[in-house]
């Protein structure tokens, strides 16, 4: 029970911050117009939370699940830190 | 989950499409009424009769709204189509304190106001599938959306899941048990798979500005205004000068938009400080033309007449946003294609119930061999009973209360809605008292009369009934009534299935335990 509820934690809450972080790091980095940037980044969101959601149940232990979203969301935290990745 | 892949999947798609099965189920049912919004509005206003409509629409509308409110800040005028023959009107008060609207339906002929009962119409199965009611929109939608996140993961886990997506197009065995509704489950979800994932992704696009905002918070700290002005091309409204300007005559403003939109029609119109020398004219074109539904639009000085700004197709991520959006509403459908989208919705619907229905049964089954069902599998088959019969009955009931509350009854439109909640309500404690099959077909008979005698009350009551309607060429009220007559069949038909299934009895409980293994192919 207690590896479920982690890996629905994992789904949802991982998920949607990883979703959030790409939208972010995409909108001001796709070469096209900002404006146009922010909606492909945004429309793309929710095939990357699924896919992380889908991670989250897929992944053998509960620990590569967490290791699986933690990796991808400090790579993405990280890249939006560099300066000029945009705004 | 160490027992493969394939099992964590199942486990996912199980749980993500029951939890929210029932929220889903009603978005489903509902939303697919709202591809009738207008036929659905046309009839609930027997007063107005069918109207074709004719080029001089525009100007009626003009002439009227210079009537009924010369001095408000902004109209918003619709122009009939083919499938609600009416102009709608709205406009600010300004008498009224803040942001006070009011609206008016106008007789296409003649400009004047018909006195329609008041009535939500289809407007409200149409907002009840993205925001609810009884809350605040913002609420709503939040709920909804989330719930239509678990049905993308649902899908996706679903898909994942099935090893033999095309066998089971044509895979149904009928009156097996478990067997027969995980059939009918895979027969709708793969039938339409790409609708149901086409609705479920441009549903969440749909709102995503509002779930996903952190792309605009990053690019456009702070400056949301600029972000919709750059994407929606929404001008910065103009304040009015005070200084008297006629409105100059609006049938050269149209002809030029039909050049402009090589032969497209017009749809809207919005009137910014009319008679004012600020005065704008937007025309906007009729958005059952395009599949996308990102507005093309011509905006006129109203004063001079002279071309201020035109809006046309906007770069290649908002046209794909714009596509999505059109083909989730499916405005552009002409009759078959938006036929099709009915059954693709109807489908959906099924599938969400034959999930809920599915899981029941395999606890029933399984509880039959260690003894009582536990409380999840009672409360699942009671809201089963309460949302797949309830809500078409509810939906019944809405139109009863249509056609029987008093014309001048205080509050019209929002009492139709109230009875649909409290049928609805009715049928959610209805299977507390009853035992579990009887409530399935007392509940499904009840909607079947219920939509079945709603053509004789519009006999006994409207003079557009069923032969009347034939008589008058309103094919969209003549197709409506037989349309409730065809739900009252399917409705009809499900609750003489349960009736005569043996395997449902719950009183013989002996049934339910699974018979000797047959060969299955």
């Amino acid at each position: 029970m207690a590896a479920i509820v982690l890996r629905v934690l994992g789904g949802v809450g991982g998920g949607y911050g990883i979703a959030a972080l790409s939208t972010m790091l995409l909108s001001t980095s796709l070469p096209m117009p900002k404006a146009e940037a922010v909606l492909t980044a945004s429309m793309a969101s929710f095939a990357i939370f699924a896919g992380a959601i889908v991670w989250a149940f897929a992944a053998r232990s509960v620990a590569r699940a967490w290791l699986g979203l933690a990796i991808p969301a400090a790579l993405l935290a990280l890249a939006l830190l560099i300066p000029g990745s945009g705004a | 989950m160490k027992d493969g892949f394939r099992q964590s999947m199942a486990w996912l798609h199980t749980w993500s499409g029951l939890l929210v099965g029932w929220v889903l189920f009603a978005v489903f049912l509902t939303g697919t009424a709202a591809y009738l919004r207008p036929e659905i509005s046309h009839w609930m206003r027997p007063e107005i009769a069918a109207a074709t409509p004719g080029p001089r629409d525009a100007e009626v509308a003009v002439a009227a709204m210079q009537a009924l409110a010369p001095n408000s800040p902004s109209w918003f005028i619709s122009l009939p189509e083919p499938r609600d023959t009416s102009i709608r009107v709205f406009w600010r008060d300004p008498t009224a304190e803040g942001r006070g609207f009011r609206s008016a339906v106008l007789d296409a002929a003649t400009g004047q106001p018909v006195a329609a009962r008041d009535t939500l119409g289809g407007e409200f199965f149409y907002r009840f599938h993205f925001q609810l009611h009884y809350m605040s929109a913002f609420w709503g939608r939040w709920i909804v959306s989330i719930c239509t996140m678990f049905m993308l993961v649902a899908i996706v886990s679903g898909i994942i899941t099935h090893r033999r997506i095309f066998a089971d197009f044509f895979t149904f065995r009928p009156a097996k048990g478990q067997r027969s509704w995980l059939d009918g489950h895979n027969l709708c979800a793969v039938l339409a798979l790409p609708y149901h994932l086409m609705i479920t992704y441009t549903g969440l696009v749909i709102f995503m500005l509002m779930t996903m905002p952190w792309g605009i918070e990053r690019a456009y700290p702070n400056q949301r205004g600029a972000f919709n002005a750059e994407v929606f091309g929404n001008a910065p409204p103009r304040r009015p000068l005070g200084q008297p300007a006629p409105l100059v005559p609006i049938a050269p403003l149209v002809e030029q938009a039909r050049q402009q939109w090589q032969g497209g029609a017009l749809g809207r119109l919005q009137v910014s400080n009319p008679n004012d020398a600020s005065a704008t004219i937007q025309l906007i074109r009729d958005d059952a033309e395009r599949l996308s539904y990102n507005p093309q639009s011509m905006t006129f000085s109203g004063a001079t007449g002279a071309l201020l700004s035109t809006r046309g197709e906007g770069g290649p991520a908002a046209e794909t946003r714009g596509v999505m959006y059109g083909l989730h509403i499916g405005r552009f459908a002409g009759p078959l294609l938006r036929g099709l989208f009915v059954l693709a919705g109807l489908a959906g619907t099924v599938m969400v119930a034959t999930g809920c229905v599915l899981w029941a049964v395999k606890q029933r089954q399984q509880a039959a061999k260690k003894g009582q069902p536990g409380f999840g599998t009672r409360l699942a088959e009671h809201l089963n009973v309460a949302t797949i019969a309830g809500l078409p009955f509810a939906m019944a009931a809405f139109f009863w209360a249509n056609r029987l509350l008093p014309q001048d009854m205080a509050q019209r439109g929002a009492w139709e809605v109230h009875v649909f909640f409290l049928a609805w309500g009715f049928c959610a404690l209805h299977p507390l008292l009853r035992p579990r099959r009887q409530a399935w077909v007392e509940q499904f008979a009840l909607g079947a009369a219920a939509f079945a005698l709603l053509p004789v009350l519009n006999l006994l009551l409207t003079q557009r009934h069923l032969g009347a309607s034939l008589v008058a060429g309103d094919w969209v009220r003549f197709w409506f009534d037989l349309g409730l007559l065809g739900c009252a069949a399917v409705l009809g038909f499900l609750a003489w299935k349960v009736a005569r299934h043996p395997a449902t009895a719950s009183r013989t409980r002996a049934a339910a335990v699974p018979r000797p293994a047959r060969a299955t192919s």
